[in-house]
């Protein structure tokens, strides 16, 4: 962890002073309580902060006694085999566990140092500020348009139509979608093609401008074109946003992060610096699954 | 040595799969009964209603005047009574229904979710006889006591046609339009809050988690995601409440005050098409013009209803094929 941090806190000495957007000032404004202060300038740079989560799924256990500090501008991938649990944090990030039936998350997680959890935040506060993007791409049964214009329209960014397809147009651009859709943008976002709908919902993401995002997998229906094109944007966003990344693919996962974690059937195994967990990691099996070795 | 199966050329010639053929024959008889009984129904009918519309034509329809004495009869008061109460029960039901549905798969504790769902369904087995007792003897009393005396006073300013329609003033007679209106809205209630549930519960968590996580509100997610996913289904299930509404006859006879003259209010006596041919059938002898009609009414009933149960299988089709 204290390798981790280190490492955290050059990325944001970095990208410290990116002036940030009104909209996003707002959205990534300390969730509940006012009283919430970062108490020292380092923790100031973590985002998230993941305290002995355990995870179930009625009776069977996803997530064991998991610890992990997300920092700010950077990007952590979450690696390891199918199954392992890695979906199951991201939404325990969120709460989007909440509407699991029977899903039950112990432990606290920390967003800006205050508990997502608690009792008296709201979990449609803190989906606000942590966008997300899912396994499976899954647009809403409504126009394009209206799609990328749902959180718009939800969050109140827009005052006038103009900006509102300013709105549109900029996330579908940066989800290198928009050349495809332009014409067709009151067509439903079903008839989009599996890759489309994926960078659709990116782009419906990125739209609210969420101070946090999580992607599921977000290139895995992707060609290696439009693939190069999303990791170009999470460089970018990077710049001014926390984004956390599952994916099964090594070479991405050492090509965008600057921190990655390792989990192996619910525990994390080891997590640091991807350089450091691609070149040595401590432990052997992360060595074994990166280097495609296992038993 | 034989070669396996699945690495032998393909031969010409269909063998024959004599279990199969059995039981298509068996399948396409069970379907033949149906469309044979659905179409002698309309067949006899039509034919037994065809000395109605022989002798009014399309008058039949649209005349206002019911009277046995003079052998005049026009179906445009029961056909109103019909529609009319019909409509009412679905303006009554729907929002309702609607509440419980989104209640139940929603909002609901987990605890109370069973209990509630069965209660509503208890509701569509309680026998229709029992729903026009309920209605007479409780409803209609209480209406006329509580309920119209307050509507006359509170829609007092609806302005009315003249001479035509006077909306809620009428006397408090209890039974009349509303009374079997509302007796209708309970009895359909059941089906509208069970099929809109389904086709609540039928939308992909999925979709309803992708817009939780824009950070939308349960309402938000239902008004922008849901609903659109599901409106076609929707509306079927409002037309699967009115196709029920149209022909239910037991509670209607009950309370609507069988009066077969168009109504002047929302509040007076009335009658509907299933009422009538009730209340009139023991008196028609057969051969006559009497018997001739009500056949003739029931024609006109089945096809609307069918039209309306029609439009009710399309719509609900229509989003589980999306
Ligand atoms: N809704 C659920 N109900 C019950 N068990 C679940 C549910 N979702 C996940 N699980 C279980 O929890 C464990 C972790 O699942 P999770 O989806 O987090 O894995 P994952 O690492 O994302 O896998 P993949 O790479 O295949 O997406 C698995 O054993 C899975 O079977
Ligand atoms: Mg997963």
């Amino acid at each position: 962890m204290s390798v981790m941090t280190q490492k955290a806190s050059d990325t944001t000495g970095a990208a410290a002073p990116v002036v940030r957007e009104t909209a996003r000032q707002t959205r990534g404004a300390p969730l509940g309580a006012p009283a919430v202060t970062p108490t020292a300038p380092i923790a100031a740079t973590i985002r998230i902060s993941v305290q002995d989560i355990n995870a179930f799924y009625g009776e069977k256990q996803a997530l064991f006694g998991v610890n992990l500090e997300v920092p700010d501008n950077a990007i952590t991938a979450f690696i390891g085999a199918s199954g392992c649990g890695k979906s199951t944090l991201l939404r325990c990030l969120n709460r989007m566990n909440d509407t699991i039936p029977g899903a039950r998350v112990e432990g606290r997680i920390l967003m800006d140092g205050a508990d997502i959890n608690a009792a008296d935040i709201d979990p449609v506060q803190v989906r606000t500020r942590i966008g997300m993007v899912f396994q499976k791409p899954n647009p809403f049964p409504i126009s394009i348009y209206e799609n990328i214009a749902f959180g718009a329209r939800t969050h109140k960014l827009a005052a006038t139509k103009a900006e509102l397809d300013d709105i549109v147009e900029r996330s579908l651009r940066r989800a290198a979608l928009w050349d495809e859709v332009k014409d067709r943008l009151g067509k439903p976002g079903l008839g989009l093609s599996g890759g489309q709908q994926q960078r659709l919902v990116i782009a419906r993401a990125l739209a609210v401008s969420p101070a946090v995002i999580l992607m599921d997998e977000p290139c895995s229906a992707l060609d290696p074109i439009a693939t190069a094109h999303i990791e170009a944007l999470l460089e970018d966003l990077r710049k001014h946003t926390c984004i956390v990344i599952v994916t099964h693919s090594m070479a991405q996962a050492a090509r965008v992060s600057q921190i990655t974690a390792f989990f192996h059937m619910g525990e994390l195994i080891e997590s640091g610096p991807t350089d450091q967990i691609f070149t040595m990691p401590k432990v052997d099996q992360t060595q074994n699954y990166i280097t495609g070795r296992f038993g | 040595m034989t070669t396996p199966v699945a690495h032998r050329p393909l031969t010409a010639g269909r063998r024959l799969h004599i279990g199969d053929t059995a039981f298509r024959i068996s399948l396409f008889a069970a379907g033949a009964v149906v469309i044979v009984v659905l179409l002698s129904i309309l067949t006899i009918m039509f034919v037994g209603g065809k000395q109605a519309f022989d002798t009014f034509g399309l008058g039949f329809i649209s005349g206002t005047e019911w009277n046995p004495v003079t052998q005049i009869y026009g179906a445009l008061p029961a056909i109103t009574g019909t529609l009319l109460t019909a409509v009412l029960a679905l303006l009554i039901a729907w929002p309702i229904g609607f509440g419980i549905a989104f209640f139940l798969t929603e909002t609901c504790p987990e605890r109370l979710r069973g209990p509630l769902g069965v209660a509503v369904e208890l509701l569509a087995a309680v026998p229709s006889i029992v729903y026009g007792m309920w209605g007479f003897f409780v409803l209609a009393p209480f209406m006329a006591e509580y309920v119209q005396p307050w509507l006359t006073a509170t829609f007092l300013w609806i302005p009315p046609i003249p001479d035509t329609f006077y909306w809620f003033t009428a006397p408090p007679i209890g039974v009349g339009l509303i009374t079997a209106s509302l007796v209708l809205a309970i009895m359909i209630l059941p089906f509208i809050a069970a099929t809109t549930r389904d086709v609540l519960q039928s939308t992909p968590q999925l979709l309803k988690d992708g817009a939780y996580a824009m950070g939308a509100t349960r309402w938000e997610a239902l008004t922008g995601v849901v609903i659109p996913a599901v409106r076609g289904s929707l509306f079927g299930a409002v037309f699967l409440g009115l196709g029920r509404a149209l022909g239910e006859t037991m509670a209607v006879v009950f309370v609507i005050g069988n009066a077969i003259r168009m109504p002047d209010s929302l509040m007076a006596p009335s009658a509907t098409i299933a009422s009538v041919v009730a209340n009139s059938f023991p008196e028609a002898e057969p051969g006559t013009l009497d018997l001739a009609v009500l056949l003739a009414l029931g024609f006109i009933l089945f096809v609307v209803s069918f039209g309306v149960l029609a439009i009710a299988r399309v719509l609900l089709r229509q989003e589980r094929m999306s």
